[in-house]
């Protein structure tokens, strides 16, 4: 890769975002504006080697990509009054001074991620303009072809202007849904870095460090939402246990086998402060800071032994009421059966099987042939281990749940 | 990726800063680091206390001597440093290169390169596997 190319790319990284949001609001158009940007980029890797970096170079990009707007809507405008008038106003605007303004990046990320938008596309998107990764960096990071990213931000684009959506932050009425939805794609690219065992695990480490600081911007932007301040505090935790989840030969290690050791002891305390600003704000916990202060008190327990269970209970009760689900439900079970044992917990995991939760999955028959072998019921409990084991994906978990019921 | 941004002043630079009103000072640094924290990407952000309240520890002798600052023949004083995690070097430049400072002072960066990787040849040394679980 060229000098030049890398010094643009750098640009973009720090730019990008207030460049497209200042080109979508002059233009009404987040598509648009994201071609306008790409273009000017094209320029700037043309006449920067010959005339050097600007000194100023996102008011550069900005400048030459609204020329273009103004230039292609001048050639139209006998086509359409409508492109005259646009022309104009750009014009006029052009005139001040580059200053990116935050709320211009709120609408941004807003739109991004705007439930028009498959989840796959708003992912695309988002580490496109919002963090402003190259389309060949998504591509890396996300395990898919160069071309399946571009793709995905090109279907994305259309879709936005197909569904005329205008380039606002959501009103008053749809904020708290809207803004779960940006949560929500900023932590599935966290997971999706987090949970993978398969795949480089550096790249994977990468992702997911990808999503911390999408969550770092966010709680910039968006400094007096409770959520944003606790998905922050959530991811650093979790990441905070990166080095210590996975054996040397690449096999998962459980929660519970870890070196704690080897936890990130500074990712820990950035999550506990997160967590705290959440809590400043004195709004309650949303789901994302209820996983947190799970997530916190297995930070701060020096062993499994002595984790404060029966906190960890009472917060993923919270959790159920807040954001019911059944693997809320078998995390509490597993809670309550390292707070009082496994005799109530096998109650609340027995009425998940009669209910037909989770079938399919090889968590609650794992789960449940735990509970059952420490109550001493070992037929049933390896019966339970051999059928975790059919059910589980990944081969490495398969085994490991094969050899436990082997050795009952 | 992680640098670290080390500021040094001449004694010049510092004797002129004294002339410009501090509080532009405060803003301008205040603005600068405020576009670090907003992009995601500052860790951590300090400045040093004068030179003349400092001391240097010298170990060219047999015992170690301890001489009041400032330190003589410098020409540069280390005045403070920040912390960034970036994706590039080319990203840690174009940051560095934002700093508001002006003629006389010199931002030096380098980068931190994780544990892991600096003690490769070394990953079965108790301090090497004790300083990655503490995350340096």
């Amino acid at each position: 890769m060229s000098d030049i190319r890398r010094t643009v790319d750098a640009v973009w990284r720090i730019e990008g975002a207030r460049i497209v949001a200042t080109l979508a609001r002059l233009t009404r158009d987040l598509g648009l504006a994201e071609d306008l940007a790409q273009e000017a980029i094209v320029d700037a890797l043309s006449q920067w080697p010959e005339s050097g970096v600007p000194q100023n170079a996102g008011a550069w990009l900005t400048a030459v990509a609204k020329r273009k707007a103004i230039d292609s809507w001048r050639r139209r405008e006998r086509l359409d009054e409508r492109y005259r008038t646009m022309a104009r106003d750009l014009s006029e605007a052009t005139d001040d001074e580059w200053q990116p303004i935050d709320d211009d990046v709120v609408r941004l990320v807003f739109t991004s991620c705007h439930p028009v938008l498959s989840r796959e596309s708003q992912v695309a998107l988002t580490l496109r303009v919002v963090a402003g990764l190259t389309t060949e960096e998504i591509a890396r990071l996300l395990l898919v072809p160069i071309a399946t990213v571009q793709q995905r931000i090109v279907r994305a684009k259309r879709t936005l202007s197909a569904a005329h959506v205008p380039f606002e932050s959501p009103d008053p009425s749809e904020w708290t849904s809207r803004l779960a939805a940006v949560l929500g794609v900023v932590y599935l690219v966290f997971t999706e870095g987090y949970a993978a065992t398969s795949g480089d695990r550096w790249i994977r480490t990468e992702l997911a460090n990808e999503a911390v600081r999408l969550g770092r911007v966010l709680a910039g932007l968006l400094p007096r939402e409770p959520e944003v301040h606790g998905l922050l505090a959530l991811m650093e935790l979790q990441a905070s246990r990166f080095a210590a989840r996975v054996a040397p030969d690449g096999s998962p290690i459980l929660l519970g086998d870890q070196d704690r050791s080897h936890w990130d002891r500074p990712r820990i305390e950035r999550g506990r402060a997160a967590l705290a600003l959440s809590d400043e704000l004195g709004r309650g916990r949303g789901s994302y800071a209820v996983q947190a202060a799970i997530a916190e008190c297995h930070a701060t327990a020096p062993s499994v032994g002595e984790t404060d269970w029966e906190r960890i209970v009472v917060l993923y009760e919270v959790l159920g009421r807040i954001a019911p689900s059944p693997v809320v439900e078998l995390n509490r079970a597993v809670a309550i059966s390292m707070a009082t044992g496994p005799a109530n917990a096998l109650l609340i995991v027995d009425r998940l099987v009669s209910e037909g939760a989770l079938r399919g999955s090889h968590l609650l028959p794992s789960v449940r042939g735990e509970l059952l072998t420490r109550l001493g019921r070992v037929a049933e409990a390896r019966a339970e281990l051999f059928t975790a084991a059919d059910l589980a994906g990944n081969e490495r978990e398969s085994a490991v749940l094969r050899a436990k019921a082997t050795a009952l | 990726m992680k640098y670290m941004l080390i500021m040094r002043d001449s004694q010049e630079a510092f004797e002129a800063s004294k002339e410009i009103d501090f509080e532009e000072i405060i803003n301008a640094m205040g603005a600068y680091n405020d576009s670090m924290t907003k992009a995601g990407v500052l860790a951590e952000a300090q400045g040093l206390a004068p030179a003349e309240d400092g001391f240097v520890v010298d170990f060219a002798g047999e015992k170690p001597i301890v001489t009041d600052g400032p330190y003589g023949e410098t020409h540069e004083l280390f005045n403070g440093f920040w912390i960034i995690e970036v994706s590039s070097k080319e990203e840690a430049i174009e940051w560095a290169s934002r700093a508001p400072l002006g003629p006389g002072t010199k931002l030096e960066v380098r980068e931190i390169p994780s544990f892991e990787a600096t003690f490769a040849d070394y990953a079965d040394n108790e301090y090497v596997k004790k300083g990655i679980a503490e995350g340096l």
